[in-house]
This record gives structure tokens, sequence and C-alpha cells, in this order.
């Protein structure tokens, strides 16, 4: 009988709602869930490949222990009782000596992070970290060091904004499918958008305004921006006057920043800079001056994503129809309580609070330690700073190619006891593994519900479609296995998904059936806006946007320190990374039709620089940096700036069981030289110079 | 293309190629054959500016269909009721005169089974009441399937009605 099942996606992190159609435990179609109308009936093409990815033979098919080197890709097949026995029983054996905090757990931020985190907790170790560190951490920081509220907790109101400018935001090929058609749907109704990237992407074509702008001069554009706008009093007064702190000083900040200044930092003429502050002035507030994600990445970038917020609040549009809000949860929606959470049971005292990254603490005091500072993993293992670390659990997240500087990486991979992975595919960090407890695809699973934030917000729930077409188990309960063997197993008070769901609503009067229908359980018809005169919720000391930041400054970090210009390497490259439409991260490669779609990333170079050096398109080159070199095409193109070079992330794997990716193109994480924001902590992704040369 | 029409919103598609890959995965189609195809052109720059174009381009559905009168076995046939054109499997032996006769070379290899295999609009589907697989995957309404009729009316009503609205706020304006 055919069944049509209403559950989340996973293919990447937007987690789309999905409806899958499936029949005798085969899935026949995957589409947009139909209660949510701005998926338009549709989903991208990741999601439709998730029925390929199921039915993978090239996926993990069991537990398995390594038998020859490491990435050797000889293993050997286990039961779950022998493979649980023996990580639990090594991790024993290590923390006995080192300590459960010589564990270090990375994940990729999902829905059962909260039982991830409670896991640590348990066993006695303050180290975990997200994949979210790596791509946004310095976004995070600065959100809070602005509204006290991270990136994750504010969104766009694509659907009524006026003028979009994005800075390297590519949301036609990121393609988050609700806020993408939205978008749409605005810009066929006179919605302005502005895109700055030194690339073409799919998203620069469908703009009003592509500005090709200097790799890294973004920040200069937009104290620039800042400047006119003051200047030219282009700013909603009210509204900086009742929530913008520190205004008179971010005026005498950017008086010296004029045009002209930036034009030669972005190569953008000053023109086009001063148009663009009144274009954006004639329809504040209903502007998004978008703070992520990808753009500049470089060591100033908390700077870069804190300007970006500075233009939003000058413009009025944080908390304003059109521009940015704040999520709202169910607190807002007039319930009492949230979701019960497992992490905020009392756990034992940990003998040693200090993390491996610092993060909250002496290296990194004001990132935020509820994702980490990933960057600095490979820093601790192999300088044993602060101590040592011996166990790394890395679970659906691939520090190996997602970090930059591959060989630094491999390294401390290398010098660890123990390394326990939890995947559905062999990544490139599941393929170094130890032992591997594979996870349930999310077509095979039910996972714990999901708090939808936003204007509206919703309870949403993934279930599991199909059985599992292979020896493989949900995440939870793989994490409640270790922690009964580790003697911990009462922090974990459930057996089945059904029994994580009633705990998680035993506040609340919410019941599973509720969920049956839709998938989701509404907790708004409206949307939740703040008066913006006077009721908006800050959650600085001041209660106001903080341009000037108490968290930064209490810190000894200033909040606006003088500009200063990136260096110039006139001979080499300022290497890019990004994304496309086939690809999530690290994780879709050796997938089927994804493969099939974009099976090697090539390096873009611009058409006159490529000229001089004798290279043409499609030509072998060799690419290199201090931190590593790499043989792949070249795609020589009038898209990108003759002074970067961009390539696609999540290329390079060389796990021998991912038989379709194995050797394809290169991984930007061999390039990526080790810089980082020392303030946000994320890595510096776009900050390496290359060098290119001919084969 | 039969009593049929697909059409392609070049404004909204974003090249993700969610048609074809749809289209593959639950027709059961090999990875080499495609079906229906989004053809892209660009992102490049005209004028100074980058712009980027596409069309979906599926079987056509003849009237007078090349494959269908190449076919030595009579595999190839057209419904009576909408004028789809499919292959019957069971018959077809294999010989590639159909791949050969149609100028767009639409019917493609099968090496698995050794047959030719075609674009029928996911007739199943349109016997559902259901969109063909590439048009109802589309994440962004790029794509519009319907009867030509009903194109015209709707295209012409969507145009008009914008330029009606412009009208009217404008002289409200005043």
């Amino acid at each position: 009988m055919k069944k049509y099942i209403n559950t989340l996606c996973f293919m990447c992190s937007v987690r789309c709602p999905i409806q899958v159609e499936v029949e005798n435990e085969q899935v026949i179609s995957i589409r947009g869930n139909p209660h949510v109308p701005a998926m338009n009936g549709g989903v991208c093409p990741k999601g439709v490949a998730a029925m390929a990815a199921l039915n993978d033979t090239q996926r993990v098919q069991s537990p398995l222990i390594r038998t020859g080197e490491r990435g050797s890709g000889q293993w050997k097949r286990v039961s779950w009782e022998e493979a649980l026995d023996y990580t639990a029983d090594r991790c024993k054996a290590i923390f006995d000596k080192y300590g459960a905090k010589s564990a270090v757990y990375c994940e990729r931020a999902n829905l059962i992070s909260d039982i991830s985190k409670s896991f640590q907790k348990a066993i006695g170790s303050p180290n975990h970290f997200t994949h979210d560190t790596v791509c946004k951490g310095s976004i995070n920081t600065a959100c809070r060091s602005m509204i006290g509220y991270t990136d994750g907790q504010i969104n766009a109101d694509w659907t009524n904004a006026k003028h979009v400018v994005l800075y390297g935001r590519n949301v036609f090929e990121s393609v988050e499918i609700k806020a993408m058609n939205s978008f749409m749907a605005a810009l066929e109704k006179g919605t302005k958008l502005t895109y700055i990237d030194p690339r073409v992407t799919i998203t620069a074509a469908k703009a009003h305004d592509y500005k090709m702008i200097r790799p890294g001069g973004d920040l200069a554009f937009n104290y620039a921006l800042m400047n006119i706008i003051i200047k030219e009093k282009l700013y909603d007064a009210p509204y900086v006057k009742r929530w913008v702190e520190g205004f008179n000083e971010l005026s005498r900040f950017v008086d010296p920043y004029t045009p002209e200044w930036a034009e030669k930092e972005t190569g953008l003429p000053a023109a086009e800079i001063v148009s663009l502050a009144r274009e954006v002035s004639r329809v504040k507030p209903a502007v998004v001056f978008h703070y992520g994600y990808r753009g500049s990445h470089h060591p100033t970038e908390v700077y870069f994503r804190r300007s970006i917020l500075i233009l939003n609040a000058l413009i009025g549009s944080i908390e304003s129809k059109g521009g940015l809000f704040i999520k709202k949860g169910l607190k807002d929606a007039g319930y009492k309580a949230g979701l019960k959470t497992f992490s905020s049971q009392k756990f034992p005292e940990m003998e040693d609070k200090r993390r491996f990254d610092g993060c909250g603490q002496d290296k990194f005091p004001i990132a935020d330690p509820a994702h980490g500072v990933g960057f600095m993993f490979p820093h601790a293992v192999i300088n044993e700073d602060p101590y040592p670390i011996k166990v790394l659990f890395a679970f659906r997240y691939d520090p190996l190619l997602s970090n930059p500087d591959y060989n630094t990486n491999m390294k401390a991979l290398q010098k660890l006891d123990l390394i326990v992975a939890s995947d559905v595919n062999f990544g490139a960090t599941t393929a170094m593994a130890d032992v591997i407890l594979p996870e349930s695809f999310f077509l095979e699973r039910s996972d714990p519900l999901q708090m939808g934030s936003g204007l509206k917000p919703a309870i949403n729930r993934r279930i599991a479609c199909v059985r599992p077409r292979f020896d493989t188990e949900p995440m939870w309960w793989i994490v409640k296995q270790l922690a009964d063997r580790l003697g911990v197993g009462q922090y974990f008070p459930y057996e089945t998904a059904e029994d994580i769901w009633k705990y998680q609503l035993a506040d609340l009067d919410i019941k599973i059936e509720d969920f049956d229908e839709t998938g989701s359980v509404s907790l708004s018809d409206k949307a939740i806006w703040w008066d913006r005169n006077d009721g908006i919720n800050f959650k600085t000391p001041s209660g106001k946007i903080e341009v000037v930041s108490d968290l930064m400054e209490s810190h000894g970090i200033p909040s606006l320190p003088a500009y200063e210009p990136l260096d110039r390497q006139p001979d080499a490259f300022r290497l890019m990374c990004g994304r496309c439409v086939a690809h999530t991260n690290v994780m879709t490669q050796n997938n089927l039709y994804l493969n099939h779609l974009v099976p090697e990333n090539r390096l873009w170079i611009n058409d006159r620089r490529a000229k001089e050096l004798g290279i043409a398109d499609n030509d072998r080159i060799e690419v290199a940096s201090n931190a590593g070199k790499g043989e792949m095409r070249a795609f020589v193109t009038d898209l990108i700036h003759p002074e970067a070079a961009f390539m696609l992330h999540g290329f390079g794997h060389k796990e021998v069981d991912s038989k379709r990716s194995y050797g394809k193109g290169v991984a930007d994480a061999m390039l990526q030289e080790r810089h980082h924001d020392k303030i946000g902590g994320s890595p510096a992704l776009d900050h390496t110079w290359i060098t290119v040369k001919k084969l | 293309m039969g009593d049929y029409i697909i059409t392609t919103n070049p404004k909204r598609c974003i090249a993700c190629h969610a048609c074809e890959i749809a289209c593959k995965s639950e027709n059961n189609i090999p990875l080499e054959a495609t079906l229906g195809k989004i053809v892209v052109l660009g992102p490049k720059m005209v004028n100074g500016k980058p712009k980027m174009s596409s069309v979906f381009v599926p079987c056509f559905h003849c009237e007078k269909a090349w494959c269908l009168e190449a076919c030595p076995t009579e595999a190839i046939r057209r419904r009576e009721k909408d004028g789809l054109v499919y292959i019957i499997e069971s018959l077809c032996v294999g010989c590639k005169a159909c791949i050969m006769a149609c100028p767009w070379h639409i019917p493609q290899w099968n090496a698995e089974t050794g047959k030719a295999i075609k674009c029928d609009l996911c007739m199943d589907r349109i016997d559902q009441g259901l969109e063909p697989a590439c048009v109802s995957v589309c994440p962004t309404d790029a794509l519009s399937f319907g009867r030509p009729e009903e194109l015209s009316d709707k295209t012409r009503e969507t145009y008009a009605h914008g330029l009606l609205e412009r009208n009217l706020s404008a002289t409200s304006v005043r």
C-alpha cells in the first residue's frame, strides 16, 4: 500500500520539510511537504538524490573495526555488540590514564545535538564542537556582540524585503527552498537584489546589480556605505536614537572611510557605493544586508560581520518588516515551557573544565562554547595544549576535509589513540577511523523533535519512512549504548524515538499524534513581530544594538579598530572556496546522481591572468600554497576577479571505499593555510594565497 | 508534444537539474541517459552584466513522429487519447532506428536492457492526475505543465493583470 510520510530532509543542514511516497518499503518519490506552501511542492537535486543515497551499496553497511593501516579500507565486519564493547573498553582504558577530557566529540549540529552534548557532560568531558564553528563561528560572535542573539536566532524577511544586499551569500545555489522561493516571489514583485562577490554565481545572474569586488574588499565597502549613510543622514534617525548604542563613536570612526578611499580597496567606483547607500535608504527599513554565509572569511571576519549588522542597524531593519527578524519560540507564542532537553539534567561536576579550544575561556573568551572552535582541534592534539587529547568521536562530521590544512589535520588524527566515527558514508575522517558505528540514513530513522523557531514558530518531526537497508542504527541509540557501557546510561532515559518525543513534550500540551497529519505542530497562525518602536528584546547588557559592544570591550577587544588592509601578492591568487547546488559540504560527492552532475572541482581563474600563465581552459594545472598542493583542471573564465581563484569545497576525496568520488579534484582544505579569526574563532577560509602553473 | 506542453520560465530556473535527477531516479533510467534535459546558457557576461537563460527539452511527442515511423517492430506507439508517443519495452529489439531517425536523437539507449528508452511525459503519472516528475519536482516552479490552450490564456492573463495593476496604482498616485 502506498503511504505519504511527512518528514525532514537531511541531504543538507537546511532540513527542508519533505513528503516521501513509499510503497512496499521502497521510496517512490520525494517532494516538498505540501502542507508548507513555500516549498512549492518541489525539492532540490540533493533532496531527490536521497533515493540513490538510501540504496547505495557504497554506504557503511555494518559496524566495522579497522584491521589494516588507518585509511587503508581494510575492515572487519562486526556485530553492534562487539563494536560498542570494543569502543567502550578502549575509552575506559584511555580515560583511566588521561581522564574523560581527553575525548573530543565533534558533530554537524543537528537534531541530536542535545543528546550528544549530554553524552560529553555525562562522561565528564568539556570538549564538544560542531561544524558550525567552521562556517559561522565569527558570524555567531559578531551577532552576539551586537544584539545578544546568535546568527541562528535571526533570519531575513525575504518575502517583504524591498532591497536585499548579499555578500557571496549564494542563495540560488545553496537552495534553502522556503527562503529561496519567498525571495524569488519578492523579486518578481520588484524587490531589488545587489550581489557582491569576486565570482559570478547563479545568484549574480539573478541580481539587478552585480558587483565584482576585489577579494576581501567587503569590509572597506561597508565602511564606505556607513560613511555616506551617516554623512548624508540616510539612516533611520528615530530607530538609531532608540536602539543603537555607540552611534557617535561610529560616526567618528567611519569619517575617514570615504567611498573614494574604498574605491582603492574594493575596485568598485565610489559613485556606485554612494548610489547604493541612497537606494537602500529610500526603501528603509525593508532592507536586508545579509550577514552570512561565505564571503570574506579573513582573520578580520568578526569585524566584517559586525559591519553588515551595523548597516542593518543604521537602516532600522532589525525586527522590521522586510528586514531582519529575531526568531520567536514557544515562549513568544504564549507557551510557558519549551521542549525539555536532556542536557539540562544535573550532571556530575567536571574535574577539569578547561576546554581543548579555550572557547569561552582563555583563548577565545567571546566565541560561543555551544559550538566551540573546531579550528583548534589539531593544535590541541599535536601540542597537547592544554592537555593530551586521545579520543575523537567524529559523529556525522568530517573535520579532516572541513577544516583548513589537511596535512596538519591528518597529523593530528594520526596522533590519536582512538578515532570513533559515525557516518552514513565513508567520509574522509570516517575512513581513518578505528571503529565505525554506522548511522541510519535520514529516511530510515526517527530523530528528536526540532524546534522550528521563526516568525511563525512550529515544532517539526523527522520520522522513519522505510526500514534500514543495512545494519545501521540511529545516532541517539548509538550514543545511549556507549553511555550504558561507560556507566552513565541513566542520563539517556529512552528506548525508542517515541520515548524521546514524549520526554521533549513533557512540559507541553502537545501530543505525538498531533504531528501525524502534516509533520509539524504550528504554534502561531500569524507572524510574531515585536514593536520596533519600543518592544524589541535585544539581549545585550544595554538592551540595545551595541555598535560599541560590552561583550567585546569588557574582554579588552576593541569594537571599532582601525581598518587594516589585507596584504597583496600580485603574482599569486587569493583562494576562495564555496558551494554549488549539487553538493553539501563534503558529504554528497559520492552520491550516484550528484557525482554525475558535478563530478569534480576545477580551479576558476580569470582569463587574462590565465593567458599570462599560458593556461587554457581545461588544462591540467598544479595549484600550490604554503600548506599543500594538488593537481586539477582549470576553468578559465571572465566570471572571476583577476586577483581571485575559486574552487568548490568538498572534493579531493581519498577514501578508497567511496569509489565514485575517489581522487576527483582537489580539497580546498589541502591548500588552505591555518589562518583564523582570533576573536570569532572561524578559520579564515578565503585568506590563502596560491600559485598556479600549467602541467 | 501530444496534447500537452512543458514550458520553462528562465527567470525562475536556477539550473539545479532536479528535473533531470527526478526523471532518472523515479523512472529508473540509467545514469547516462537524460530523457528530459534542462539546457542552460550561462552565467555569461553580456555587456558587462552576468546573464543566464535556460530551456527544458523533453521529447516533443511529434504529430508525425520520426521515431515511430522508423520502428520496424511497432514497439513505438502513440496513445489515442492524448497523442503521447511511447515505447513498449517488450517489443523493442534494440535496433536503434528510432535514435537515428529522430532529428534531436531524443530516444536514448539503455545499455542494461539493450533497448531504446524515451520520455513518455510520465504518462502513468498523468493518468493519476499528476504532473510529470520533472515538472513536479522543480523547487522554484520554473517548469509548467499544461495544455497549450491553457498556457496561452494563463500567460496573457498574468501579463495583462500585471499591466492593469501598474496602471491602476499609477492612476491612484496621481
